[in-house]
């Protein structure tokens, strides 16, 4: 059984199209890209999946359940949790309270809530910031910031949205290196929506393209690349990888 | 009762409600463009009231005449305001703004409170006691009058906004701030001068009113509540929808007051206010902002 | 249970507080009784800006309509310790209860619905209004003409019918300033604590974590209201007579929150030293124009705005956050 089911998903603001009839598959304990150029609607997708608004037409469908329509709470509770494109840090709040926040979803007291969230930020690598107010993070730190709250929420799926916009090389790579940590160890499946090829082709397993609000190719990873559909509208004839 | 002093009543509501309802455009030209809550409006009202007063005490002066300088006088007391106070403030959080206005609200109605005393005020004017007649309506002379106005200080504001370049720059702020400063407007000073003109309005107003009522300093945080369930009522930045909702509001209040008894009629207005927050906060001519 | 409590406080603040609770302990024995009715005011106003803080300073929402609470606390216990001759302290059930519901009200109302920020406080102002004009046409409550406790010459203090020395009532502000001050620490640390302030600086973030806005929120109001109906019952009993016009009226609802926003919102010392300010520096205003002859009414109104004006422009997050800067309290 899939991890997440994506069945004739569509969605219209106003008139607009923004996703038409889409279908997809993610296999529990896999890495899978959605990729595609801006505005084809990636996003929509994940906030569709993430409650923030429900489809038009279609199914969502997360371990054989229904989940469509539920909200962002509920969607949390039912295991999948997600960071935010722009990163939300509770800027009023310590590092480690702002984890603690995802970590009280799955822990019945403050302490035990605290302890979790000190072992999350020591995976990420910002324990010794933990005391800190968030507001003063550099952005890579957000990054990971953003990444550890949903993380506490103990998910089953987690939903990575442009997490590498803005990260220099070496801090793509040791985010990179973070998530195949938590892939292999843990088993998290992660669907990661992407716009920097180096980490899209160093994490998934399986890509997905969208374009125009509709999929046109999915796949493993260096056939999509290869695909003249694709090369056409996002990467542009001349592209190399 | 009798038909008559329901259609008397109403006239009677439609009228103040004209001028309510250009009290009202004030706040929503303000809010539309500027986006600050201004909470000292009704304040400023008074102050405007207490003008017309000493000037027709001191000078004889109508107030129906005098509505232009003070008119004026309050356009440099928005602009100054703006400039001075709120200017500074576009980036903070909203509920700051808000604070800032309740600080001059309260610094104003009570400042009115030192200099003029709690007692209620009034003038009599020559038409104070007149009357038209039309068929089975007899009106107010007073307040035909001060509606007449109020609906030639309100084409005057939207001429100005449809047709002087100046308007159409203060619009354009009012759509995209950015792309306003990109193409080199100076959206301060036009800020500045919104809020001027927000309190233009604000100040004919309170002039027009003193020929038809007493005033009081109380009076003042009654009438900032009431622009507020207007403009929501009618659609904040709407213009029309200002004097829409002015109109809907003088005509429930006078009916409300009649049906009911008077004191009651402005739970009528809350009443409706919580209506349309609840189901169209956007108002009955307002545009939802996306 | 204290343990839990203080742990993770710095020792001097615990001081600090200690030495402050201790001198307002004590303070009755050398204050006169002009002192000490100044004593409870800033205490009153120090417990009910806590109220108000909760909802605001934790939760984010604002609210400018508090004095309904106050209202609705303070006609419901005395209408039925008049009528009943009902002891306030089984009567606060129903000041409380009334004003949870009122609260619900306006929270189902308005989170339903999707009324927020300055929609939500005018809405708060509205209902304010309403209950203000409703009340007057009250007529179990004598409406407009007021209605009065009986206050008889006592010799005793009277504890169960709260009738007594203003030295009595000193007191028992004082445990609820204190009670709510400890109340609202717990809170904080608390997994509604947390939620409310993850709500408060980012609902989207929040609600992506599992916290339910609706829930919450409403939480919010309904405590915050809660509390305030106690400071309600204290206001009908202390003064023993109650106006709908001036219980109800939209400067109560102002007044009560000077203290916090100057102070400090979302702090916990915030209001309580706003309190102290803000009537501390107005009483000492009217001895002096006293002494100076001047008695006019609306300064201490026009002292307070131009507080405000000046903390909202040059200290936003209050006054006691550079205060505990300076005192070691604060990184």
């Amino acid at each position: 059984m899939s991890a997440l089911e994506l069945r004739g998903i569509s969605k219209s603001f106003r008139g607009l199209k923004a996703v038409t009839g889409a279908s997809f598959e993610v296999t529990p304990g896999a890495i899978h890209g959605l990729i595609g150029p801006n505005g084809a609607g990636k996003t929509t997708i994940f906030n569709m999946v993430a409650g923030v608004y429900a489809p038009d037409e279609g199914e969502i469908l997360f371990d054989g359940r229904p989940v469509h329509g539920l909200r962002p709470d509920q969607i949390c509770a039912a295991g999948i949790g997600r960071t935010f494109q722009i990163v939300k840090p509770f800027a009023g709040l310590s590092v480690l309270d702002n984890v603690v926040v995802g970590a009280l979803l799955r822990e019945k007291r403050v302490s035990a809530a605290k302890t979790h969230a000190a072992q999350i930020l020591e995976r990420l690598g910002l324990a010794p910031k933990r005391d800190l107010p968030a507001s003063s993070l550099t952005l890579p730190d957000r990054k990971r910031l953003e990444v550890a709250r949903a993380l506490a929420t103990r998910p089953k799926l987690l939903l990575l949205d442009e997490v590498m916009a803005g990260l220099r090389p070496t801090e793509c790579d040791q985010m990179v290196a973070v998530f195949r940590e938590l892939n292999r160890a843990e088993g998290l499946t992660i669907l990661l929506i992407e716009h920097v090829m180096r980490a899209v082709m160093a994490l998934a397993q399986r890509i997905v393209v969208l374009n125009y609000g509709k999929i046109i190719a999915r796949g493993a990873p260096d056939e999509v690349v290869r695909d003249p559909a694709v090369l056409e509208c996002y990467l542009g004839e001349e592209a190399e990888v | 009762m009798p038909v008559e002093i329901y259609l008397n009543v109403a006239a009677s509501g439609l009228l103040t409600g004209l001028v309510y309802g250009l009290m009202a455009l004030g706040l929503s030209v303000i809010f539309g463009v500027v986006r600050v809550v201004n909470f000292a409006h009704g304040e400023m009202m008074t102050l405007a009231m207490f003008l017309a007063l000493v000037l027709f005490n001191a000078l004889g002066l109508d107030p129906l005449v005098t509505l232009v300088p003070i008119a004026g006088v309050l356009l440099v007391f928005g602009y100054l305001l703006q400039i001075g106070l709120i200017n500074p403030f576009i980036n903070r959080p909203e509920h700051s703004q808000f604070m800032l206005l309740v600080a001059v609200a309260l610094i104003l109605v009570n400042a009115q409170l030192i200099i003029f005393g709690p007692d209620a005020q009034g003038i009599r004017t020559r038409y104070s006691f007149d009357s038209f007649q039309l068929g089975p309506l007899i009106v107010d002379a007073a307040k035909v009058y001060a509606a007449g106005a109020a609906l030639v200080v309100a084409a005057a504001l939207f001429a100005f906004f449809r047709y002087t370049l100046l308007g159409k720059a203060i619009r354009a702020c009012a759509d995209n701030y950015h792309g306003a400063l990109v193409v080199g407007l100076n959206v301060k000073r036009l800020y500045a001068l919104t809020f001027g003109l927000g309190a233009a309005c604000v100040g004919a107003t309170g002039a027009m009113l003193m020929a038809v009522i007493d005033v009081t300093p109380a009076i003042g945080p009654a009438y900032t509540l009431l622009a507020f369930v207007i403009v929501i009522t009618g659609g904040l930045g709407s213009m029309p929808g200002a004097l829409l909702g002015g109109l809907l509001i003088g005509l429930t209040e006078a009916l409300g007051g009649v049906l009911f008894t008077p004191s009651a009629k402005s739970m009528f207005a809350f009443g409706l206010l919580v209506l349309v927050l609840l189901f169209r906060p956007q108002g009955i001519l307002g545009r939802k902002t996306g | 249970m204290i343990g839990r409590l203080t742990e993770g406080v710095p020792r001097r603040a615990l001081a600090l507080l200690a030495a402050l609770f201790l001198l307002l302990l004590v303070f009755p024995a050398f204050a006169s009784g002009y002192l000490l009715a100044v004593g409870f005011l800033i205490l009153y106003f120090a417990f009910v800006g806590q109220a108000w803080n909760i909802m605001m300073g934790f939760a984010g929402q604002l609210s400018l309509g508090h004095s309904l609470y106050v209202g609705l606390g303070a006609y419901a216990a005395a209408a039925l310790y008049v009528h009943f001759g009902v002891s306030p302290w089984i009567g606060l059930g129903a000041s409380i209860g009334i004003s949870m519901l009122a609260g619900a009200a306006i929270g189902f109302l308005a989170f339903r619905f999707g009324v927020a920020g300055v929609y939500f406080a005018i809405l708060t102002i509205a209902f304010a209004e309403f209950a203000r004009i409703g009340f007057d046409h009250f007529r179990w409550v004598q409406g407009s003409s007021g209605f009065f406790l009986p206050v008889a010459n006592y010799t005793q203090n009277d504890l169960w019918n709260l009738r007594g020395s203003p030295r009595m009532f000193y007191y028992l502000m004082l445990a609820l300033t204190a009670g709510a001050f400890v109340l609202c620490h717990a809170l904080l640390r608390s997994r509604l604590g947390y939620y409310w302030l993850a709500i408060r600086e980012s609902p989207e973030a929040a609600e992506a974590l599992g916290v339910n806005l609706f829930r919450y929120k409403m939480a919010a109001v309904v405590i915050s209201a809660a509390m305030t109906a106690l400071a309600g019952v204290m206001f009908a009993f202390y003064y023993n007579n109650l106006f709908p016009e001036q219980i109800f009226h939209i400067s109560r609802s102002i007044e009560l929150i000077l203290g916090p926003i100057i102070g400090g919102i979302g702090t916990l010392v915030g209001p309580i030293v706003g309190a102290f300010l803000l009537t501390g520096l107005a009483e000492g205003l009217r001895e002096v124009m006293l002494r100076l002859g001047i008695d006019v009414p609306g300064v201490k109104q026009v002292f307070y705005g131009i507080c405000l004006l000046l903390v909202v422009m040059f200290l936003p997050d209050g006054v006691w956050p550079p205060i505990a800067k300076k005192l070691g309290l604060r990184r």
